[in-house]
């Protein structure tokens, strides 16, 4: 039955170099690329390094290069490609080994964004909040977000332009949309936007939106409103004006 | 771990799943498409500009000459035209298209790019996009001359008729009020940047518009080009009238 | 020990250990970190990765805002008799009465519920809860727990996260746990934890069986290590299979597939469209309590009525595709992917996937102190809350209720014993400790673990399946016996690098499985009647002596022990309670 086996080529190697690996692996019915990496490291591989949780797509560690592609790979059918496959590590963080990367710079970025921070008035008040469903909704979308951080793996400005002293990455514009559009926030993350998360260095080329596997309209939905928050504080000379007469959210210092 | 025997099954056979776009597709084509399209349009609109006297048969008024001001030997298009540049320049689509095709930043997803200096919209000349919002101002202006030059191509002399340009006019304005009243920066402040949408009436009010906008935003590609397209086509239509090439079909009562 | 010799660890002090950044684990250390402690966080995998992500229907709390008969009480009552009556009654009491608190707390550090129309938190109804009562965001509301949980523990000070860190081995000085050894997954350096308290936050071990929902993280490090320190666990024959795992393709085995699709409406349904429930629970029909349903699905399978994969059909398209898509995206969007049917015109097949342990280590219900000094578990690790069966939506409510208790505990036993961080570890037990870990990479021609591992799902999914009987479990230890001798010389499957080996993980790993394992057998043998999860061909009636007794899991001398021991009564309120909701409320399926 070799010809229904698939050809599974995977990155093998660390920071120092490395090569693509070709493992045969039986195909099952319904089989995704994380059940046949996890086959050849099982059967054939037992020291390939991959990060794996959930198999669920509810996780998001499972984040690989599939035909150079950013995906998911326990949400990858083997069926969507064929008899052969390509699997390597994301290229946008350090490789760790094999197909395992080193992500922290994201949970570094994490940090540095201020939390969800509500009003005095509402952090002291004994009853619980009300809130309707129509100002959540649009919060939620972006609270799917598993961290797989595909969207920082495909982004152009830390994948090619080494921007990750720039910008935080779409990840994190999920992120900030959330807390900035949280009807109980009250922050105004603005300045960071324009200063130290780099909001300009975006220039809404979607890729992250085409990879995410929540299916999270980040530059739709994420992105763009918040481009658009942060010129109502920057690039708006009439706003500017009437923030001088005396009306309007004024931005505090980045 | 599956590790127990697995049952080997042929793979062809159930290729049913969503297949990577990239795979399918070469991954030039978008961009050749954009530059081929957006070249195209630009040296026509160009030729127009310059070099086109005012676009207007009865009842017929070019887009690229509404509202038509005339003033010394200025080209009437020059008044006009700079503003729905100004806003496809500065739209959050086309800023996807041109600076994926033209610029190749990047030319595709996942793909290596040019290893040139990039700072995105930080610093000039795209840092201007940002102000978008003031294109979207003059642009509404221009889309309410056209919707009342697509009411005037209905009236032959006074009295009332469809001809092709009438409805070539009025799906043009149709599909640029699409275009316009979907953009990024209307939805914005159309309710965007409110945080809560059910805190007062007017936040409920913006709410439904808000949703409205989206609507229309979320296919704002599709409107972009399908409206370009239209604008050139209404243009080249009256034109091809004016040197008598093509004759109006028309209704009138 | 040519790897070794040199054996050189890092030593990295602090105040409360947590092991686990499941919901428990950091719930506990904000608890712990607002207590003025000093908090270190050890995961196995990335920070945010934890199994609680799979948690999908909600969280139970008697909030009341959709029923408003809802009370801490009923909620109470629910989880005893969800429990089968052996749950440690003080621990479902405060549970029952905490949990409201957690998730108001848990939406004011930024989580985001669905609401009613009045604008508050919207519950929706679930398996075995009287009224409807599980908070909840869509159907991943443990995403939504962890993440919030997550920012909140980032942004506390005090606390530090040690990622793709995996102890071994805990130490103790003076009968006190007082030390942690463990090394980085990324290269296999060592660190040499000293801590003031532990708290154990490591969830279940569902990675004994072959059909599970749970990932490779749930080996049961927490309940090996602690049972190896001589902690007692208690329980253990209860595991829970959820009824509904996919069992088709074959991929994806085992996936999880949400109460809350029962919660919404979905039927159950056999090969000939009858709606089998009928006959199991009349009364509660699909959402009966877990335990019933995954017996139910079995039963009728083993009937030959089940599906051509062997399973149930799970059908909700009788609600509208807006309704399907709008309350359970991921399900929708789960089965489309991987299994191709549209569950909005297609029913789903199902069948019973391990999924949950209700034993584990025996706590204090108060400050979920274990009966080791110093060491502390909460969560899924820990045993008593849920008793022979868990209801859905109880367990992130129990990561909230005893995370907090058992942070607030363990920092208060470090402030009071301030030496601990420093006594002293003899330095033979690290030696020894460190060279049991690294032996597999000294045999390269030693079995592979991987196969171990599988070996030991096989032997669990034969022997100790849902309905169990003696013979069975006797002769899955006997097999065990064997198992054991052979992963104690196991190799790593090849690979002799430091650096990100999962197979040298692996080898490890097996000796939690095993201590895990042996101990459900040793007590589903002793444990000779059907109750909750734990269910017996042999033995298939309710003893009704066997309700006020737990069966305890012991290290002794002479290996593993199990004992009974007596359950004290309710008091009277509580009984009460329970007496009430009896006559008012659901009655309880007889067996």
């Amino acid at each position: 039955m070799a010809d229904s086996d698939l050809d599974l080529r995977i990155w093998r190697g660390d920071a120092k170099g490395g090569e693509l690996v070709s493992y045969r692996v039986p195909v099952t019915e319904g089989m995704v690329v994380l059940d046949a990496v996890l086959w050849a490291q099982a059967n054939m591989a037992s020291d390939m390094a991959v990060r794996w949780n959930c198999k669920a797509a509810k996780c998001g560690s499972c984040s690989a290069e599939i035909q150079g592609f950013p995906r998911l790979m326990c949400k990858t059918p083997i069926a969507d490609y064929g008899d052969h496959v390509t699997v390597r590590p994301m290229r946008a963080f350090p490789l760790i080994k094999d197909l395992v990367t080193d992500v922290s710079w994201n949970y570094e970025v994490n940090k540095q964004i201020p939390p969800f921070t509500p009003s005095e008035k509402d952090m002291n008040t004994s009853e619980p909040w009300r809130m309707q469903q129509k100002d959540v909704d649009r919060v939620m979308e972006f609270r799917k977000c598993i961290e797989c951080f595909l969207c920082q793996d495909v982004c152009h400005v830390l994948r090619n332009h080494d921007g990750k002293s720039n910008f935080y990455g779409p990840r994190f514009m999920v992120r900030i949309a959330a807390l900035e559009m949280h009807p109980k926030d009250s922050l105004d993350r603005r300045p960071l936007l324009k200063g130290n998360a780099g909001l300009g260095y975006c220039n809404v080329t979607k890729c992250c939106t085409e990879v995410c596997p929540e299916h999270i309209k980040i530059t739709d939905n994420a992105i763009i409103p918040l481009k658009e928050r942060m010129d109502d504080a920057y690039f708006d000379p009439v706003r500017a004006l009437i923030r001088r007469i005396g009306g309007g959210r004024k931005p505090k210092a980045v | 771990m599956a590790i127990s025997e697995p049952v080997a099954r042929p793979v062809a056979a159930d290729r049913t799943g969503v297949k990577n776009p990239y795979s399918v597709l070469p991954n030039w084509l978008y961009p050749a498409f954009v530059v081929v399209a957006l070249s195209l349009f630009g040296a026509y609109a160009l030729w127009v500009v310059f070099f086109q006297p005012l676009g207007y048969v009865m009842p017929y008024l070019s887009p690229f000459d509404s509202p038509p001001i005339t003033l010394g030997r200025i080209p009437p298009a020059i008044w006009v035209a700079w503003a729905p540049l100004v806003f496809r320049l500065s739209c959050y689509y086309y800023r996807k298209a041109y600076f994926r095709s033209f610029f190749g930043h990047p030319r595709s997803c996942a793909v290596p790019e040019p290893k040139r200096r990039y700072r995105g919209e930080t610093a000039f000349p795209w840092v201007f996009n940002n102000f978008h919002r003031f294109a979207f101002y003059a642009t509404v202006v221009q889309v309410g001359f056209l919707w009342f030059d697509a009411v005037i191509a209905f009236d032959f002399g006074g009295r009332f008729g469809v001809g092709f340009g009438s409805v070539l006019m009025l799906a043009n304005v149709l599909l640029l009020s699409g275009y316009t009243f979907g953009c990024h920066a209307f939805r914005h402040l159309a309710g965007g940047d409110l945080d809560c949408f059910s805190c007062s009436l007017a936040a409920r009010a913006r709410h439904r518009l808000w949703r409205g906008v989206t609507i229309l935003n979320i296919k704002h590609d599709r409107w972009a080009w399908a409206s370009l397209f239209t604008v050139a086509a209404t243009d080249i239509y009256i034109r091809l009238l004016l040197a008598g090439v093509l004759h109006d079909p028309r209704w009138v009562s | 020990m040519g790897l070794v010799s040199a054996a050189a660890y890092e030593t990295v002090e602090t105040d409360v250990l947590v092991m686990g950044a499941g919901g428990a684990g950091l719930r506990g250390a904000i608890a712990a970190a607002e207590a003025g402690a000093r908090v270190l966080i050890v995961c196995k995998s990335l920070l945010g990765k934890a199994h609680t992500v799979m948690a999908e229907g909600g969280v139970a709390a008697a909030m009341h805002n959709v029923a408003y008969q809802d009370s801490w009480e009923v909620h109470f009552a629910d989880t005893m008799k969800g429990g089968k009556l052996i749950n440690n009654w003080h621990m479902a009491e405060l549970h029952a009465k905490e949990s409201p608190e957690r998730v108001l707390e848990l939406e004011r550090w930024g989580a985001v519920f669905d609401r009613t129309w009045q604008g508050r938190i919207h519950q929706r109804p679930f398996g075995a809860h009287t009224y409807p009562r599980l908070a909840h965001i869509g159907d991943r509301t443990g995403l939504e727990l962890i993440r919030t949980l997550q920012d909140r523990v980032v942004h506390t000070t005090g606390v530090e996260v040690h990622m793709e860190v995996t102890v071994f081995a805990l130490l103790k000085s003076e009968g006190r746990v007082g030390g942690a050894l463990a090394y980085r997954r990324a290269d296999g350096s060592l660190v040499l934890y000293r801590f003031g308290a532990l708290l154990l936050a490591t969830g279940g071990a569902g990675k004994m069986y072959r059909v599970t929902s749970n990932s490779w993280e749930s080996t049961g490090d927490g309940t090996a290590l602690a049972y190896e320190a001589g902690a007692q666990l208690r329980d253990m024959e209860m595991v829970q299979f959820h009824p509904t795992g996919m069992v088709w393709p074959v991929g994806v085995r085992g996936l999880l597939v949400t109460e809350g699709v029962r919660g919404e409406g979905g039927l159950l349904r056999n090969k000939d469209g009858q709606r089998f429930m009928e006959r199991y629970d009349p009364d509660r029909m699909e959402l009966s309590s877990r335990d019933v349903v995954a017996r139910a699905i079995n039963s009728e399978v083993e009937a030959g009525r089940g599906t051509p994969h062997g399973g149930a059909y799970l059908d909700i398209t009788h609600r509208s595709p807006e309704f399907i898509k709008r309350k359970l995206p991921s399900m929708y969007e789960q089965f489309l992917k991987l299994a191709k049917v549209d569950i909005t015109k297609q029913p789903m097949e199902v069948a019973p996937t391990i999924h949950y342990q209700m034993g584990g280590v025996r706590v204090d219900a108060e400050t979920a102190a274990s009966s080791v000094a110093g060491l502390y578990a909460a969560g899924e690790v820990a045993s008593g809350l849920h008793g022979g069966n868990r209801l859905g939506g109880n367990s992130l409510s129990d990561l909230l209720v005893f995370g907090k208790r058992a942070g607030d505990a363990a920092a208060a036993s470090a402030k009071k014993n301030p030496k601990a961080a420093a006594a002293g570890i003899d330095p033979a037990e690290i030696e020894h400790a460190i060279a049991t870990l690294m032996a597999p990479l000294d045999r390269p021609e030693g079995e592979n673990p991987y196969r171990l591992m599988a070996e030991i799902q096989d032997v669990m999914t034969e022997h100790a399946p849902i309905v169990r009987d003696e013979a069975g479990l006797a002769a899955g230890l006997e097999k065990l016996d064997g198992l054991r001798a052979r992963a104690e010389v196991c190799g790593t499957g090849g690979g002799q690098s430091l650096a990100f080996n999962p197979g040298w993980h692996t080898a490890h790993d097996l000796r939690s499985l095993l201590v895990n394992a042996e101990a459900l057998l040793r007590s589903a043998l002793v444990r000779k009647e059907s109750r909750g999860a734990h269910a017996r061909s042999d033995f298939p009636k309710t003893d009704d002596q066997l309700a006020s007794v737990n069966f305890v899991v012991e290290k002794t001398a002479g290996g593993m022990q199990v004992r009974p021991e007596p359950r004290p009564p309710m008091p009277e309120y509580l009984a009460d309670a329970v007496q009430r909701s009896y006559a008012l409320y659901t009655p309880e399926e007889m067996e």
